[in-house]
C-alpha cells in the first residue's frame, strides 16, 4: 500500500527534493556553527574555554579579552526583559481572545503585530529621543537623589543616572519582545476548544474562572513557545540595544549605567577588528551566542514537552 | 534587419568591456563622502570606475590582506609589526597614499554656556580617565577664566565601536599624559576607564546632545555639519586653537615628513596647528602585481594614475566637503612614492 503510494515519479521526485532542502537547512547551522568556532579557536586556544567565557576583561591594546561581561550583559536583559513584557503580553492575548469584541480585538491584535514589523533601529532611535530622556528625568534622577539623601548604599547599585544604559535598553527591548509572546498565545488560546469552555459554563464558572481553569492550562505550551521566541529575540536582538545600552563591559553592571552584551559587541567592534587575536575573540562570542541560543531551546523544549497538554501531544 | 543592430551591440559591447576599468577598494568611512565626490569626478574625467565600500578601516586592511580589493583605506597607518605582515605576505612592502587631513574635536553640552570652552591635553585625559569628574573642576577654571562653568556632573561619552577617529582621540592622549598610556594606551578600541559608548560619530553625537553635561569627541566635519558645538584645545606651543581646515592643515606642515608618509601630527609643534589631527590614508601593494585582485597591467595603471590625480588635481575637491588638503610635503613624499609602484617590475606611472 505504502510503496505504491510513495512510488509514483512525481511523488519521489517531491520527497528527494524536501529531503535535500532540509537537509541543506541542517547543513548551513551545521556549518555557521563550524565557522564560528574555527574563526573562534585562536581565542579558545589562549585563553581555553571557560577562561575565555568566564574572563572579565576585554581590552584589544593589551590583547587580553574574556567574553563573561558581554554573556552577563545579554543573560540579564533578556531575562528582565522577559520578566517585564511577560504579563502585558499574555494580558493583552487573553483580554483579544477572551474580552474584547471582535472589532477592538482585530484592531489591538493588529497594533501588536505591527510592533514586531517595526525595524529595531527605528526602536532604537525612539529609545534614544523619547524614552530616555523620560527615564533620565522621571525615574533616574529623582531615584538617584531619593537614594543620595536616604540610601547612600543604594547609589552604588543604581549607578550614574544619564537615561542610558541597562534600563532604558531593558524597557526597549521588553516592548520589542511583547508582540512574539503574545501572538503565540494569543493563537493557543484561540485553539482551545469550545465545548471544554462550554462544559465550565455548564458547570457554573465566571468567566474569569474559565479563563484561570480553563483556557490558560490548556494553551499553556502555545504561550511557552511565545515565551521561548520572544525569549530568543532578546538574547539575539542587536541595533536597539546597542544605541541605548551605553556598550560598556566594565563590571560590576548597575541598575542605571552602562552595560553590554554580546551581541552588541560584536556589532561595535567587528569592522574595525585587523584580524588576529581580536577577530578571533569576537567570532568566539559569536560561537557563545550560538551556543547560549541552543541552550535556551534546548531547556524550553524540554519544559514544552512536559508542560504540553494531553497524551504528550504538541 | 537583425543582424546589423546585433553588430552593433556587439561592437559598442567591445568597445566599453576594452575601454572601462573598474578598481575596487574599501576601508574607512571616515573620508567617504571625499572619496565618493574623487570617484564621481575621476568617472567624467576619464571612465575608470572605482567601486568604494565603506565598511571601515579596519575592514579595508583585511580586504587587502585577502587580495580582493585594488586598494585599502585607512584612517591610522599601518603599524610596524602590521606593515613587516604585509611584506612578509606579499613579498612587497605597503605604500600609504594621504588623500586628506581630518580632525578630532572635543564636543560638549552645556546648557547656558555660549563661548568654547578650552581644553587641554592633559585636562582632556583626565576627563576621559574619570579623574575630573566636574565641569566647575579648578583644572577647568583655570583654563577658562571668564566663563561661568556650571557645577555639573561630566558624563564621558566615547565611541564603542571599533574607529579610527578613537585612534586619533586615543593617540593624542596617550602623547599629553602618562597616565593615559600607562593605563589605557592606544587604539582603534580600547579598555575606557569610564563613559558611556555610542555607536557611530552619530551615536557620541546623539547622546553628546541628549545628555547635560556630557562630552564626547566627534570628527571636525560631523561636528560642523551638525552644528555641534566643540572646544579649543591647547597645542603645544601653549596656544588654544580651534579646529579649522587652515589650524588642521597647519598641523601637518611638519619641517621633517618621513618619506613613507606614516606620520602621526597629534600634539604637532606647529604654532597654529590644531594638536588632534590625522591623515587618512589609501593603501596599496607597491609591486602592483602581488595583489591578486590587481589582473592586468591596465588596472595597475589605471590605479597610480588614479592615486596620482588624487594627490594632485583631486585635492581641490577637499575643502568644499571640509576636509583639509595636504601640506606641499605630504605630496612631495607621495610623488617618490608613487613614482615606484610597480607592475612586474615595470613602473606603472609615466615619468
Amino acid at each position: 500500500m505504502r510503496s505504491r503510494i510513495y512510488g509514483k515519479l512525481g511523488d519521489r521526485a517531491f520527497t528527494a527534493l524536501l529531503v535535500v532542502l532540509g537537509l541543506a537547512v541542517m547543513l548551513v547551522a551545521v556549518l555557521l556553527a563550524w565557522e564560528l568556532a574555527s574563526g573562534g579557536a585562536e581565542a579558545f586556544r589562549t585563553f581555553g574555554f571557560w577562561g575565555f567565557a568566564s574572563g572579565s576583561a576585554w581590552n584589544a591594546v593589551a590583547e587580553q579579552f574574556g567574553a563573561w561581561p558581554f554573556l552577563l550583559g545579554t543573560l540579564i536583559t533578556s531575562a528582565v526583559a522577559l520578566a517585564l513584557a511577560f504579563l502585558p503580553a499574555l494580558a493583552a492575548a487573553i483580554a483579544i481572545a477572551e474580552y474584547a469584541p471582535r472589532w477592538l480585538a482585530e484592531v489591538v491584535a493588529y497594533l501588536i503585530d505591527l510592533l514586531a514589523a517595526l525595524p529595531s533601529v527605528v526602536y532604537g532611535l525612539w529609545g534614544i529621543f523619547v524614552l530616555v530622556p523620560l527615564v533620565r528625568d522621571r525615574i533616574e534622577q529623582p531615584l538617584f537623589l531619593w537614594s543620595a539623601e536616604h540610601a547612600p548604599a543604594l547609589m552604588g547599585v543604581l549607578g550614574p543616572p544619564t537615561g542610558i544604559g541597562m534600563l532604558s535598553a531593558v524597557l526597549v527591548l521588553a516592548l520589542m519582545i511583547v508582540p512574539y509572546a503574545s501572538s503565540l498565545a494569543r493563537d493557543a488560546i484561540h485553539m482551545v476548544p469550545r465545548d471544554q469552555r462550554e462544559a465550565m459554563y455548564a458547570l457554573g464558572a465566571t468567566r474569569w474562572e474559565v479563563v484561570r481553569r480553563v483556557v490558560l492550562p490548556y494553551a499553556r505550551g502555545g504561550i511557552f513557545a511565545g515565551v521561548v521566541l520572544a525569549l530568543a529575540r532578546a538574547i539575539g536582538e542587536t541595533m536597539a540595544v546597542t544605541m541605548l545600552i551605553g556598550n560598556s563591559g566594565q563590571l560590576p553592571y548597575s541598575v542605571f549605567g552602562p552595560a553590554a552584551t554580546m551581541a552588541s559587541l560584536i556589532a561595535n567592534e567587528f569592522a574595525e577588528a585587523e584580524g588576529g587575536l581580536q577577530l578571533s575573540s569576537l567570532l568566539a562570542v559569536g560561537f557563545l551566542l550560538l551556543l547560549l541560543s541552543l541552550a535556551v531551546n534546548l531547556i524550553a523544549d524540554f519544559i514544552l514537552r512536559r508542560m504540553s497538554v494531553g497524551e504528550g501531544r504538541k | 534587419m537583425k543582424k546589423p543592430i546585433l553588430t552593433a551591440l556587439a561592437l559598442t559591447l567591445g568597445l566599453a568591456l576594452a575601454q572601462s576599468v573598474t578598481l575596487n577598494g574599501a576601508g574607512a568611512t571616515f573620508p567617504y563622502p571625499l572619496y565618493a565626490k574623487y570617484f564621481d569626478v575621476y568617472h567624467e574625467l576619464t571612465g575608470v570606475r572605482v567601486n568604494y565600500q565603506s565598511i571601515g578601516s579596519g575592514g579595508g586592511i583585511r580586504q587587502l590582506f585577502s587580495g580582493t580589493v585594488h586598494f585599502g583605506a585607512s584612517d591610522a597607518p599601518l603599524s610596524d609589526a602590521k606593515l613587516a605582515e604585509f611584506e612578509k605576505k606579499f613579498g612587497t612592502p605597503a605604500i600609504h597614499v594621504p588623500t586628506a587631513l581630518g580632525a578630532v574635536v572635543p564636543t560638549y553640552y552645556l546648557p547656558g554656556v555660549t563661548q568654547p570652552i578650552r581644553f587641554s591635553g592633559s585636562v582632556l585625559a583626565d576627563i576621559f580617565l574619570g579623574k575630573i569628574k566636574k565641569w566647575n573642576d579648578p583644572a577647568l577654571a583655570a583654563l577658562n577664566p571668564g566663563v561661568k562653568l556650571p557645577p555639573l556632573p561630566i558624563t564621558v561619552v566615547r565611541r564603542s565601536d571599533g574607529s579610527g577617529t578613537t585612534y586619533i582621540w586615543t593617540e593624542y592622549l596617550a602623547k599629553v599624559s602618562p597616565e593615559w598610556k600607562a593605563k589605557v594606551g592606544v587604539g582603534k578600541s580600547v579598555a575606557w576607564p569610564t563613559g558611556l559608548g555610542g555607536k557611530g560619530n552619530e551615536g557620541v553625537a546623539g547622546l553628546v546632545r541628549q545628555t547635560p553635561g556630557a562630552i564626547g569627541y566627534n570628527e571636525l566635519i560631523y561636528a560642523l555639519q551638525n552644528q555641534i558645538a566643540y572646544g579649543a584645545v591647547q597645542n603645544r606651543a601653549g596656544k588654544f586653537v580651534l579646529a579649522n581646515l587652515a589650524s588642521v592643515r597647519a598641523a601637518a606642515d611638519l619641517a621633517d615628513f618621513p618619506a613613507d608618509t606614516r606620520v602621526s601630527i597629534t600634539d604637532t609643534p606647529a604654532p597654529e596647528g590644531y594638536p588632534i589631527a590625522s591623515f587618512t590614508w589609501i593603501l596599496v601593494h607597491r609591486d602592483l602585481d602581488k595583489n591578486r585582485a590587481v589582473k592586468s597591467a591596465a588596472e595597475a595603471q589605471a590605479l597610480a594614475a588614479l592615486l596620482d590625480w588624487i594627490v594632485h588635481d583631486g585635492q581641490r575637491y577637499n575643502e568644499a566637503l571640509h576636509y583639509a588638503a595636504l601640506p606641499e610635503v605630504a605630496v612631495r613624499a607621495t610623488e617618490a612614492n608613487l613614482n615606484s609602484l610597480r607592475y612586474r617590475g615595470q613602473p606603472v606611472l609615466p615619468k
